[in-house]
């Protein structure tokens, strides 16, 4: 047996799908149960052949998963949503067990797949500090002596004896992200936790991250960022329907990524009217990204326009469903919300029929990197979300560096959600004053 | 950690489990402290809830009692061996108060605890152990009312009432086995938590705590007593109040026999929801 801290040997999780939504009546089971053999009866009788045995659709979130993690070893797990990730290091955390194949771990096992798990609005500070410590696995003399490293990190110290439902949200992550930072287990599994916070408690966690990773711990680390992939982990698996389709150095795996159409996706269509998104009132028919050149385009040019499309189909009349799109960015921040408002169709009723709707976002605004569309259909008086299709397409925003976008002749990092061309002034007040300074 | 005790440590091994699985004591003993906190976290939560939190525990027996008091008063007289109405009722409520409770917390604590369940790893059995035995911590409260009612019915315990642990022990133990089946039941079948009030209910009535087990007839006793909470509070009517009737040696063997053979299976059966618990939840 080789030097590893994780191994996956051909692990598979196979779930049965609708299996969440059946399970809660039991009444409804034993009705089915019991009239199941009457139903064969008269099948029988009627000369039509038997049913076939109740069909549930399987599929597999996880698939002949195999990977050796070397101890100290920082990866990334990347991949878009339903990809398996999230399935992956929940049954290395043992919180659902693997249908297939196995996995062995060696070291002490710390998971982080949610700040504040068992936090209890009702306890204070202090008692959710002991609380959540255990539960994530900390014996309690090894609270107590980190009590004060957790109340410093957190920043809440006066607030220690107040119930945390009194807590700010901020305050709340901060002394919840506080307790999970002191984890120092062997193996640490993370999922997405620095997804949520404002930007500095981001900055805080990213920190922190970094520091066990140069620990020499081993670290599975599940993020939909890739710049936080690339500068945390040196070694990224990217997963795609369950299975492993690229693992390596992670910088080359988060680029194959963005290329590739898992990253992206331009156009979405949902051919079955039954099961597109939506209700008795609008169905969602499609959504794309298209450039100006009217096609479908994963990938957008800062400096040029870019449209978000959405074709669907009313059912009822007297309704006026609006359609609206939710941008976000790869660090999973709202850069924008926009909705329908244009005065042909304010609070008029659409008549049953098919629509397309389209939004022009200006060139010159958007910021690089990869953006996440939803797209919604809501009536807004009263408030009722029709269809809510998140992550429904995404495209990159690309800057070519040909000197004449905002970032100019600038070559670095520019921060910042949005990067909209303002115009700028510029006048030479003290002009003369300086000119007969040099030239006397 | 050198090399060498890196290699030497343990390796775990998550593979799909097969077969009938009791628990492990190793690992319940590693976790204890959890235990310990989730049981804290429960009766903590219950007394900070709000004053009425307390005198719902004294106010819903005291209720029970008073109306029972009143309707039987009227009806005529009921066989309670000499001793007053009010006390003979309210002192077989208050083991009766502490296994429902427990019995009715254990059951949704996996529903409860939705979030745990699926975002972290520990034995599952912790979670109905805990609210079980949190559930006690109503005890002291009505224990303390039915003191205060024998002074004034001028009543002093004798030395039976060295049993009483025992006796709340065994309706523990009874109200964990019963929230074992009905835990894991609930995660597959929601509407276990809506016909459990009835269940409590209906067990309320089978258990001489309104009325003496010396109404039931003689040829039932022994069936009478599969229900361990018969022996459970006609027991501690005797070793708090003494009296004619004595704790009954076969009962009690009866029970208690009844009792594992509930707990034994609900952990079996527990253990092999166990494992689909955060897919179903």
């Amino acid at each position: 047996m080789g030097e590893f801290a994780i191994r996956a040997e051909g692990l598979g999780k196979k779930f049965r799908l609708g299996e969440r939504e059946r399970y809660k009546a039991l009444r409804d089971r034993l009705t089915r149960e019991a009239i199941a053999p009457f139903r064969a009866l008269s099948r029988l009788v009627s000369g039509r052949p038997p049913l076939p045995p109740a069909e549930r659709e399987e599929f597999w979130a996880l698939r002949d998963v195999h990977f050796d993690i070397a101890p100290g070893e920082v990866v990334g797990l990347i991949g878009r949503n339903g990809a398996g990730k999230s399935t992956l290091l929940k049954i290395l955390s043992r919180i659902i067990e693997p249908t297939a194949g196995r996995a062995l771990l060696r070291g002490r096992v710390g998971s982080l797949l949610e700040v504040g798990t068992g936090f209890h609005p009702e306890l204070t500070g202090r008692e959710n500090i002991y609380l959540n410590g255990t539960i994530l696995g900390m014996e309690r003399r090894e609270v107590r002596r980190k009590f004060d490293e957790i109340v410093d990190f957190s920043g809440v110290a006066p607030f220690l004896d107040t119930p945390v439902k009194q807590y700010s949200s901020g305050m709340y992550m901060r002394l919840a992200f506080a307790v999970a930072a002191q984890l120092e287990p062997e193996i640490l599994l993370v999922d997405e936790v620095l997804a949520v916070g404002d930007s500095s408690f981001q900055k805080k966690c990213i920190g922190k991250m970094d520091e066990v990773g140069r620990q020499g711990r081993t670290v599975v680390f599940v993020s939909h960022s890739m710049t936080a992939v690339t500068r945390l982990c040196q070694r990224a698996i990217l997963l795609d329907r369950g299975r492993v389709v690229a693992d390596g150095p992670a910088a080359e795996v988060a680029a194959a990524y963005l290329r590739s159409d898992l990253g992206t996706m331009a156009h979405r269509l949902w051919p079955d009217p039954a099961t597109a998104p939506g209700d008795h009132v609008v169905r969602l028919r499609s959504v794309g990204v298209v450039g100006d050149d009217g096609a479908f385009h994963a990938t957008a040019d800062i400096r040029r326009p870019v449209m978000l499309e959405m074709v669907y189909d009313v059912l009822l009349p007297d309704h006026n469903p609006v359609p609206n799109f939710h941008v976000h960015n790869e660090e999973g921040i709202c850069v924008f919300v926009t909705a329908d408002t244009d005065p042909q169709w304010r609070g008029r009723p659409k008549p049953v029929g098919r629509y397309v709707s389209r939004v022009t976002i200006p060139g010159n605004f958007l910021s690089e990197g990869t953006l996440i569309v939803d797209a919604a259909i809501s009536t807004m008086d009263p408030a009722v979300v029709h269809a809510h299709e998140r992550e429904a397409v995404a495209f990159q925003v690309i800057d070519s560096l040909d000197g004449d976008s905002v970032r100019g002749e600038y070559g670095g990092v520019v921060p910042g959600v949005v990067r909209p061309r303002l115009d700028w002034y510029t006048v030479a007040e003290k002009e003369a004053a300086s000119a007969t300074e040099r030239n006397p | 950690m050198t090399k060498e005790q890196f290699l030497d440590s343990k390796v775990q091994v998550i593979e799909p489990a097969w077969g009938l699985r009791l628990v492990d004591p190793f690992e319940l003993w590693r976790w204890r402290e959890l235990f310990v906190a989730l049981m804290l976290r429960d009766m903590s939560v219950r007394y900070k809830q709000t004053a009425i939190g307390i005198a719902w525990v004294v106010a819903q027996p005291l209720a029970t009692v008073a109306i029972f008091s009143f309707l039987l008063g009227k009806i005529g007289n009921v066989p309670t061996g000499g001793l007053p109405y009010p006390l003979f009722a309210f002192t077989a409520m208050v083991p009766w108060q502490m296994f429902s409770r427990a019995l009715l917390e254990g059951s949704i604590s996996l529903a409860n605890n939705r979030s745990l369940l699926t975002k972290v790893y520990f034995p599952r059995i912790l979670l109905p152990a805990a609210a079980v035995f949190g559930g006690a911590a109503d005890f002291p409260v009505t224990f303390a009312i039915l003191l205060l009612m024998m002074l004034w019915f001028g009543f002093v315990p004798g030395w039976q009432i060295v049993l009483m642990p025992v006796l709340l022990l065994l309706a523990l133990l009874t109200s964990l086995g019963v929230a074992l089946w009905l835990s894991a039941l609930n995660v597959l079948y929601r509407d276990v938590q809506i016909v459990l009030p009835f269940l409590v209910q209906i067990w309320l009535y089978l258990t001489p705590v309104l009325y003496p087990a010396s109404v039931i007839p003689e040829q039932w006793r022994a069936l009478y007593a599969m229900n361990p909470m018969v022996t459970v509070t006609e027991s501690f009517r005797w070793a708090v109040l003494g009296g004619a009737v004595a704790l009954d040696p076969a009962m009690l063997a009866v029970s208690t026999v009844t009792v594992f053979v509930v707990l034994l299976s609900g952990v079996v059966y527990f253990r092999s929801i166990e494992r689909q618990m955060a897919d179903r939840i």
